[in-house]
């Protein structure tokens, strides 16, 4: 049913920590992975060989340039769906293929019902619905619900698998219904903010600002050993060595 | 957006066949036209074909369009299942006109009521296809409310045109269907301008900025892709066509559309012979057909959806 359940007590998501994220991919090639065999298989590419590769993803990691001059940083910026409370990806939906749980507040899409009209991807403002072309069907993130209610899985492991491949922490994952979760504590602490609000689909996902630089008032310090000392100790050369290995 | 080539058949042809249904239910309901079993069986196939036509099309553009049927349940929140429930609605009062122009009526009133409950049906079609897209708050150019009187007024335009082609056919008056497509031509033009100014005076009030509500720390610039090929969300929601060639469009449109069938249709006011007649009203046919699949390209092409600030950073 594509109309939107009553307003879930548990909201599962993701809270994505704009300071710590390095753009490093990592959640998205671990997702491609899970959900290539998961819930969402087949997650199809086209011309994966080809001069064009692409394909179904479900998340997708952007890099910008943000703010001028000395001010501007480098910040990462995960995206994904978001989860929202009241979206119209959900309502559009001609089929009921597109759903929200009402037990836990993921959005799903019934891969047995899904027609591929493609009007709910038409209808998301965050890009979260990549349409696989091989399957016919929509695609989107799960919240890895075949992971995270796995008893088969050890606990550590009952996470999306975005989470778990994180190597920086980057991404939490928990019930932001509840007021005393960890995530949300970490939303209230930090600031977490809703991506484009005005469009009123109530993300659940947040997402944390980056820290403010503290760089200005660290005065830099000298260099104080040339960076390629001559010939030091054996141990020295032993390392050099072994880094041009390396390198090589 | 990109150009869904089946998408812009489909509204053209069963628009021009929902008009077509429209003109001669009012015909047949306000006594214009003949009860020619011919007439109704030639005029009432044509229409009916067009829709059909135009609702298979529609279902090339499906990824799984084996499951089409499911479309029609979720009605109570889904114009697009609306779309469907009142298409196959319309079949009803349709196929009993049909029934009774061209076997002859069995109960009295019934073609009448017949031809009212066709002509509800096909509006209420009609809308519900301009609410698909007027109801996307994503897309601005399509979030507005001239959209559907827009789908409908060039529905009964072409469906007007087809009329006074079709009718002469049957030795029928076709000057009241001239009359008919005139006024909705008219309308159609001055809601489309309206149309156009609006989507042009727009404000692009949502941000790169507020997309990734990194705003406070200043101007977002995309630095590196998430990806080095264009993806489904590209290909899909990143095409637009060029303002200049918008422009450039938007005058052909107008002139297929608008002003040569229009010119036309004064022609035909002129006495002619009737085969004279009937090259003018096809030509006048051709000519809006084929205006409204540029207007309906341009309608996909010119409208850009929010997500593309997050790839090329700005505003939409
Ligand atoms: S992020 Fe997009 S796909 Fe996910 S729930 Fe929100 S609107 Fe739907
Ligand atoms: S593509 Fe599938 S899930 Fe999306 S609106 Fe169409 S039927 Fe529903």
């Amino acid at each position: 049913m594509t109309s939107l359940p009553e307003a879930s007590a548990k909201k599962l998501g993701l809270v994505i920590d704009l300071d710590t994220c390095v753009g490093c991919h990592a959640c998205a090639t671990s997702c491609k992975e899970w959900n290539s065999n998961g819930y969402s298989a087949p997650l199809t590419d086209d011309d994966a060989h080809g001069g064009d590769p692409h394909g179904t993803w479900l998340n997708r990691v952007h890099s910008y340039e943000v703010g001028d001059g000395a001010e501007s940083r480098t910040v990462n910026f995960p995206r994904s769906c978001l989860h929202c409370e009241t979206p119209a990806c959900v309502t559009v939906c001609p089929t009921g293929a597109s759903y929200k749980r009402a037990s836990d507040g993921i959005v799903l899409v019934n891969p047995d019902t899904c027609i591929g009209c493609k009007l709910c991807s038409w209808a998301c403002p965050y890009g979260a619905r990549e349409y696989d072309h091989g399957d016919g069907t929509m695609k989107k993130c799960t919240l890895c619900v075949d992971r995270i209610y796995n008893e088969t899985m050890a606990p550590e492991d009952r996470v999306p698998a975005c989470v778990r491949a994180c190597p920086t922490g980057a991404r939490h994952f928990g019930d932001l219904g509840d007021p005393q979760s960890a995530v949300s504590i970490l939303v209230a602490e930090r600031a977490g903010f809703d991506l484009l609000p005005e469009f009123g689909y109530n993300p659940v996902n947040k997402y944390l600002p980056p820290r403010a630089r503290k760089d200005r008032e660290v005065t830099p310090r000298a260099i104080e050993a040339p960076l390629r000392a001559g010939p030091g100790s054996n141990a020295d050369r032993f390392f050099a060595w072994v880094d041009k290995a390396l390198s090589r | 957006m990109h150009p869904a080539y089946s998408v812009i058949v489909f509204t053209t042809a069963s628009g021009a066949g929902y008009g077509l249904l429209i003109w001669l239910s009012a015909g047949v309901a306000l006594g214009l036209v003949p009860r020619t079993p011919a007439l109704g069986f030639t005029g009432l196939g044509i229409a009916l074909s067009l829709v059909t036509l135009g609702l298979l099309s529609s279902t090339l553009h499906l990824g799984r369009p084996e499951r089409a049927w499911r479309a029609f349940s979720q009605w109570r929140s889904s114009w697009l299942s609306r779309e469907g429930v009142a298409a196959v609605a319309t079949y009803l009062p349709a196929g009993a006109l049909g029934l009774g122009w061209v076997f002859g009526e069995t109960m009295p009133g019934q073609v009448t009521t017949a031809a009212w409950l066709a002509i509800a049906g096909s509006l209420v079609t009609l809308w519900c296809t301009g609410k698909i897209y007027s109801s996307l708050t994503t897309i601005r150019a399509w979030n507005q409310p001239l959209v559907p009187p827009v789908y409908i007024a060039l529905a009964l335009g072409t469906g007007g045109l087809l009329a006074c082609a079709l009718l002469p056919m049957f030795g029928a008056d076709a000057r009241w269907a001239a009359a008919a497509s005139v006024v909705s031509l008219v309308v159609g033009w001055v809601l489309k301008r309206r149309y156009w100014t609006a989507i042009d005076s727009a404000a692009r009030t949502h941000t790169a900025e507020a997309a990734t509500g990194l705003g406070h720390l200043g101007t977002v610039r995309p630095l590196d892709p998430p990806h080095t090929q264009p993806n489904y969300v590209m290909r899909e929601m990143g095409y637009q066509v060029a303002r200049r060639h918008a422009l450039k469009l938007r005058k052909v449109a107008v002139g297929l559309l608008f002003l040569m069938p229009l010119a036309l249709l004064i022609w035909l006011l002129a006495p002619l012979p009737a085969f004279a007649q009937l090259t003018l009203a096809i030509a006048a046919v051709l000519s809006g057909v084929i205006g409204v699949l540029v207007e309906r390209w341009l309608f996909f092409a010119e409208a850009e959806h929010v997500v593309v600030v997050y790839y090329r950073g700005g505003a939409a």
